[in-house]
């Protein structure tokens, strides 16, 4: 495993510039996420149009993983239906432990994780945005309650 | 029986009585193996420290001719277990220069040595509305237990300030020492920066309020001389594991006045003289202290590792790791957008810092695989990142087997990170 099998070029353009960073406000759905290993905290705030994901914005400091991460995932999952971005999720956790896992359905861009799970003390920092989105998914915001997940 | 095997007290200085870190290497296994595929450049002795030989060979030879348990027995193996463990408390208590070994309890580490005056001593003396003074600069070993015992005890926990430079603001420290502060609790250096406090005064300070002072020696014990005696200091703690020695085994040093009057904090065997199921009578010092079975192979381990030490020579090892402190500050100014973070005039050999626009964690993960260990994070102080307003550093921490090629492959992996960020 060489060192830009993890930092793809894809990667490090996502972490030069990060798409879709800042907050949505108001938001429909909310969630902030910790990984005390860093000490990074990243914020999601998301729209919702009927059953769709409409929009997505991601605030915050982290590693260039984390932060990568989360640009990918504003991209991918905005304008899905929510079942489709519960599936992304569910695939991308096992793009990102699993080893030689065969995506069943299509990941794009996402597919540039995949050199993460060969770096094992990185892999929470790649999915800490996608369960703090799933948190967010799974409750619907109040403003003073956005629940908080942590990666460890 | 000693604990410790003879060394060949020769080679470990140069003609000029400088430490000779290669010599020095030698004795240390691990550091002649490859992380992918390069040699180990390990720069993370702040962490945890590597082994010699000779704490690996004191701890095989009791286990392979000593080992049964201690304070019990009859038999030979028993009380020749019960010498050597009881040996190295004797080699702690001179390594320290406490008066006695009553004062020398052994303890898991730092943190078990604060949690059980916290505990013990808090649990008895600290009252509502009183304080414990610490600093901005404290390993939560040093923060949480006082946090707890105040919280049992509705007492406050006050931190004293940092200057910019990363050294604790004297002056406030003082302003913050009133007729409610019960404790002192002080970190002699800082893990996260390197700062070495200048704690004679401060507890020279403290004393001329009455207040008794512990220091939480983990990051010192390894680097310069401790005598307690002339510290003048109440508690001492420190871990095995900073200071070539085994995990699972440290000390907390306590002046007798203040061991004696303290109560026990765990009950079990060894902490008694008898047992009746109305009341028991507790054993003396230091074993009050000790609650079961401790760990012997790790004191006797610990007692090699010291005996390691004074044979490199203590003043020798911190003149070699100031030598270094200072090729690598040079060296790390030079580097493009690194910014360093604790920069006290009096430091140990611990080196933060931060390199603009990349994470300290991609950092860490780069430098791996050059076979770099550094650690990277929050260093268990998340005040002290929460005063600068980072959520980490990159840290860089010396040992005796450090040396200048060391900091060169350092250097040499920090522009390969920036060659990956271009
Ligand atoms: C200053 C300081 N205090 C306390 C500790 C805790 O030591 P241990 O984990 O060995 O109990 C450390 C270890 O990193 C430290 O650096």
């Amino acid at each position: 495993m060489e060192i830009r099998d993890l930092y793809r070029d894809v990667i490090l353009d996502h972490n030069r510039s990060p798409r879709n960073f800042g907050r949505l406000d108001p938001a429909d759905a909310e969630a902030v996420g910790h990984n005390p290993l860093c000490g990074d905290s990243l914020s999601v705030t998301v729209r919702f149009e009927g059953d769709r994901l409409s929009e997505l914005r991601f605030n915050g400091q982290g590693c260039a993983i984390s932060v990568a991460s989360a640009s990918l995932m504003s991209e991918a999952v905005s304008g899905r239906p929510l079942g489709e971005v519960e599936a992304l999720y569910r695939e991308v956790h096992a793009l990102l432990t699993e080893p030689a896992h065969v995506p069943g359905i299509p990941l794009g861009k996402l597919m540039a994780l995949a050199g993460v799970r060969e770096f094992p003390a990185r892999v929470k920092c790649a999915s800490l945005c996608w369960h703090t989105l799933h948190a967010a998914l799974t409750r619907p915001a109040h403003p003073s309650a956005a629940p908080a997940v942590s990666t460890e | 029986m000693s604990a410790t095997l003879p060394l060949p007290a020769t080679g470990y200085a140069d003609a000029n009585g400088r430490l000779c870190a290669e010599r020095v290497r030698a004795d240390f296994p691990i550091l002649g193996r490859e992380v992918h595929g390069r040699p180990l450049v390990y720069l993370d002795s702040a962490a945890s420290s590597q082994q010699p030989r000779a704490v690996l060979d004191a701890v095989e030879r009791y286990v392979t001719t000593t080992h049964a348990n201690v304070h019990r027995g009859v038999h030979v193996l028993s009380q020749d277990a019960t010498a050597a463990f009881e040996g190295a408390r004797e080699t702690v208590r001179r390594f320290i220069n406490a008066r006695s070994t009553r004062e020398i309890i052994f303890t898991h580490g730092t943190t078990e040595a604060i949690n059980l005056v916290a505990q013990a001593w808090g649990g008895a003396q600290l009252r509502s509305g009183d304080e414990v003074l610490i600093t901005h600069l404290e390993h939560h070993a040093n923060i949480v237990p006082w946090q707890m015992a105040c919280a049992r005890a509705g007492a406050t926990l006050v931190a004293a300030p940092l200057t910019p430079n990363g050294e604790l603001d004297v002056e406030a420290f003082a302003a913050l020492l009133v007729p409610r502060t019960r404790l002192v609790a002080l970190a002699h250096v800082s893990n996260a920066l390197g700062t070495v406090l200048p704690v004679a005064d401060l507890i020279a300070l403290a004393h001329a309020r009455g207040v008794p002072v512990l220091l939480d020696g983990a990051q010192a014990i390894a680097h310069q001389r401790v005598d307690v005696q002339q510290l003048d200091c109440d508690f001492y703690a420190f871990s095995g594991h900073k200071i070539y020695a085994p995990t699972g085994i440290g000390v907390l040093y306590g002046r007798e006045s203040l061991l004696a009057a303290m109560p026990p904090w765990q009950g079990g065997g060894d902490m008694i003289l008898s047992v009746a199921i109305e009341r028991s009578t507790f054993n003396e010092l230091p074993w009050k202290f000790e609650a079961g079975t401790p760990n012997i192979s790790g004191a006797i381990g610990l007692g090699a590792a010291l005996d390691y030490v004074d044979t490199l020579g203590r003043e020798r090892v911190a003149a070699h790791e100031q030598m270094l402190l200072q090729i690598a500050t040079a060296r790390l100014r030079e580097v493009p957008g690194l910014t360093l973070i604790g920069t006290a005039r009096d430091k140990a050999g611990v080196i933060s810092f931060t390199l603009a626009g990349i994470h300290p964690h991609d950092v860490g993960t780069i430098l791996d695989r050059e076979g770099i260990a550094i650690r990277t994070g929050h260093h268990c102080a998340m005040p002290v990142m929460t005063y600068y307003g980072l959520p980490a550093t990159v840290r860089a921490s010396f040992g005796c087997y450090s040396t200048a090629a060391d900091i060169e492959a350092l250097l040499a992996g920090l522009q390969r990170v920036r060659e990956v960020f271009a």
